[in-house]
């Protein structure tokens, strides 16, 4: 096939390589300008939601424990706490196994936990089911779920989907991807390996990363910057004012 | 009374049980709109501008530049519902938009459809639509019923409070005419007179004269309650209910016995006769800014080294948590002591001391429970450790009464519900939703009372003890059950005895 459409198909790849290095650029710019937005917005009262720590470490550490362990969202809900938990830890693992498609040489770490990728795409999956199904069938959570919050949950799942194809039943040609994906980032043009269940799996995840700046996939930069989470309780102990606050300060008596 | 749809109490708690969403169950509760009179002295436009929409779209622009919480919590919401039955006005009145993702939402849809790429293209697929008549009357509608007690920010893996969301709602609806009658009606009293209730300089004092006569025929101790007197050390600076209200003024008789007993020189301000600062609700700076430079102005002109503020939830959030950034810096005060402090954390210390002595039999037979404030809860904090704002008060009320018993631990604490009326809604035309908000509070008091006798139940916001007095005995509760906790430690006091 591929060499009877070769000339076809050349462009073809042209066109995947062009959507991924846009949709790569797209969600690094994009982020990069929203994390310059939300650092750079004045918070001009104090509003941690209490109790909360003392320092700025102390934040940090409260923070860390948001992010990587759902602290709050365990106070929240159970069931909503072990399927986010599910699909976002699987995910990073599943994150962390493809970064053996662009190193080279690949690194022991990422090497070591090749098997695990597996487990990881299958906890995503089971995750994002869950996730769907919650937005389906549990009236409150529907009645709150726009069409979007569902294409999210499909898209991940789709390039779950073709990812777990490629890993469990029609394995692609890793190599090929390699040079071609290597050929991108050195302009040095090298052919897609000929594989619709790849080139499905490499537009979906191009879209995605293309379209999160833009949804609330932004929950991944703006958690940092949450101030009931990131402010430390300090509100007596320093005083606190932005700029544009400034003049009205200057009005009062002394 | 009985004019009110009551809710049914269930042995099990509102929390564990969310209602099926009944959309439009609360369409028709809505609080009376600000006329021309309680609008223009704040700045706001008497009635509905010409093009609204232009100059609403506009101020939201503005307040998300100027406010870090709602350019983050605008963008990064997931809808997860997390929140969706943490809310109590939710859990009383199964109105969908009292969800609190679905109140956020309210004004999210705007500001996507105003201000992002995914609403201008996508529009309602993601969410997004432009502020019309209808909206805004769905603004109005449920940004007034939002107490913005925060529980919601607790439970949210973000942080997203909804507190600043239905603020922002607030301060835009002034701007473009379409106030709230009853925050903006008290805050121009404070304005005009230095407290919530219009109360003058010589009411004032004839009330306070009042008390010194009513403590010294029941203790037969000279306990003052000084007014404008310069030079004094502390300037006490309470919600104007404790000088009215029951039981907040037998609160204010616990403030004073303690000062006498401590032997600390004291006194009230008459141009700062209100702790409480409802320009919060509305969420404007200007006039929260306003509000609370009488406070700095009240402490320079008496020269006092000291500032206590009185037991009042939000007033002590403005107070611990934003009156530095407003009135401050205080370096003119005793650098010994916070500034501001809570009389909580002055009896607190007072008693760990040994400087006053509290004798449990005073209060013979009380079993008393407490409800935490959600602003001293959430929004603020006692003492010098993260979760003082509980364990102060717990000990406090532990060393005046012979058994304190907790309530359910998923409605205390940071957990804490909200007693149904805080966020501007202590108002007579809400009380249907008053009522409904209050069942969370409401179940978890009957647990306690059923299974552990409890007699009393103890506030320590002005709100919190205005609102359930109003409203408990819809459920079958005595109002008398309610009380100040320095009441209770006002009479738990030994007076006399080596101050």
């Amino acid at each position: 096939m591929g060499a009877v459409f070769g000339g076809v198909m050349s462009f073809f790849d042209a066109v995947v390589g062009t959507l991924l290095v846009f949709a790569v650029g797209v969600l690094v710019l994009g982020l990069a300008n929203k994390v310059w937005v939300y650092a750079a917005t004045p918070a001009p009262l104090r509003i941690p939601t209490t109790p909360a720590p003392l320092t700025r470490l102390g934040a940090a550490g409260r923070l860390a424990r948001e992010v990587l362990l759902f602290e709050s969202l365990f106070r929240a809900d159970k069931v909503l706490w072990a399927l986010s938990a599910l699909f976002h830890a699987g995910l990073a693992l599943v994150l962390l196994r493809h970064l053996r498609y662009v190193l080279n040489p690949v690194p022991w770490p990422i090497e070591a936990i090749q098997p695990l990728g597996v487990l990881g795409a299958g906890a995503m999956m089971v995750g994002l089911a869950g996730l769907l199904a919650r937005r389906l069938f549990l009236p409150s959570v529907r009645m709150i779920t726009r069409a979007t919050d569902l294409a999210v949950l499909v898209l991940l799942l789709a390039i779950g989907a073709t990812g777990l194809v490629m890993t469990l039943a029609a394995p692609a040609d890793i190599m090929g991807l390699k040079i071609f994906l290597a050929g991108l980032w050195r302009f040095a043009p090298a052919p897609l390996p000929d594989d619709p269940v790849l080139v499905l799996h490499l537009v979906l995840a191009a879209v995605l990363m293309a379209v999160a700046p833009f949804s609330k996939l932004l929950h991944m930069a703006g958690v940092f910057f949450s101030p009931t989470r990131a402010q430390c309780d300090n509100a007596r102990e320093r005083r606190h004012l932005v700029s544009w606050a400034r003049p009205l300060d200057d009005l009062r008596p002394r | 009374m009985t004019a009110y749809a009551v809710p049914t109490l269930s042995p099990d708690l509102a929390a564990d049980r969310p209602p099926r969403p009944v959309p439009g169950a609360m369409r028709d509760c809505r609080s009376h709109p600000a006329k021309p009179s309680h609008q223009e002295p704040l700045g706001f436009p008497g009635e509905l501008v010409d093009g609204w929409q232009e100059v609403a779209v506009a101020r939201l622009g503005e307040l998300v530049a100027r406010y870090q919480s709602l350019q983050v919590f605008l963008d990064i919401c997931v809808k997860c519902g997390a929140c969706h039955d943490k809310c109590h006005y939710f859990l009383g009145t199964a109105d969908p938009y009292n969800m609190p993702v679905a109140r956020q939402d309210l004004l999210r849809s705007v500001f996507r459809h105003h201000y992002t790429t995914a609403g201008k293209w996508l529009g309602n697929l993601a969410g997004a639509r432009p502020l019309t008549e209808d909206v805004l009357d769905e603004w109005y509608n449920y940004f007034h019923q939002c107490s913005q007690c925060r529980r919601c920010s607790v439970f949210c893996p973000y942080g997203i409070d909804t507190a600043e969301i239905s603020m922002a709602a607030r301060d835009i609806m002034d701007v473009i005419g379409k106030g709230q009658k009853y925050t903006n009606e008290v805050i121009t009293k404070v304005h005009d007179k230095g407290n919530n209730l219009g109360l003058s300089a010589a009411a004032l004092r004839n009330t306070l004269e009042g008390l010194e006569e009513d403590v010294l025929e029941d203790t037969g101790v000279p306990v003052k309650f000084p007014l404008d007197v310069k030079g004094a050390d502390v300037l006490l600076v309470t919600p104007s209910a404790d000088f009215f209200a029951e039981p907040h003024v037998d609160g204010l008789i616990g403030y004073a016995k303690i000062f006498h007993q401590a032997g600390i020189n004291w006194t009230i301000s008459s141009h700062a006769s209100e702790a409480a600062n409802f320009a919060l609700f509305i969420g404007s700076y200007d006039q929260m800014h306003k509000v609370a430079s009488r406070i700095r102005e009240a402490a320079l002109d008496l020269g006092v080294k000291r500032l206590v503020f009185g037991e009042c939830g939000h007033a002590w959030r403005v107070a611990y948590s934003f009156l530095n950034t407003f009135a401050g810096p205080w370096d003119f005060l005793d650098p010994r002591y916070p500034v501001p402090q809570h009389i909580i954390e002055v009896t607190h210390d007072l008693v760990s001391r040994g400087a006053v002595k509290l004798d449990r039999d005073a209060n013979a037979g009380v079993v008393a429970t407490m409800h935490d404030s959600c602003n001293v809860a959430r929004a603020a904090r006692l003492g010098d450790r993260p979760g003082g704002q509980f364990s102060l008060p717990r000990e406090l009320l532990a060393a005046c009464v012979p058994t304190f018993v907790e309530m359910h631990p998923s409605t205390v604490k940071d957990k804490t519900f909200c007693c149904g009326g805080g966020g501007g809604l202590l108002t007579d035309e809400l009380m249907d939703l008053r009522i409904k908000g209050t069942k969370p509070r409401a179940e978890a008091l009957r647990q306690v009372v059923e299974d552990d006798g409890v007699t009393h139940m103890v506030a320590m916001c002005a709100i919190c003890k205005s609102q359930f007095t109003a409203v408990l005995p819809h459920y079958g509760f005595e109002m008398e059950m309610v009380v100040s906790l320095h009441q209770l430690i006002g009479k738990a006091l030994r007076l006399g005895a080596g101050a």
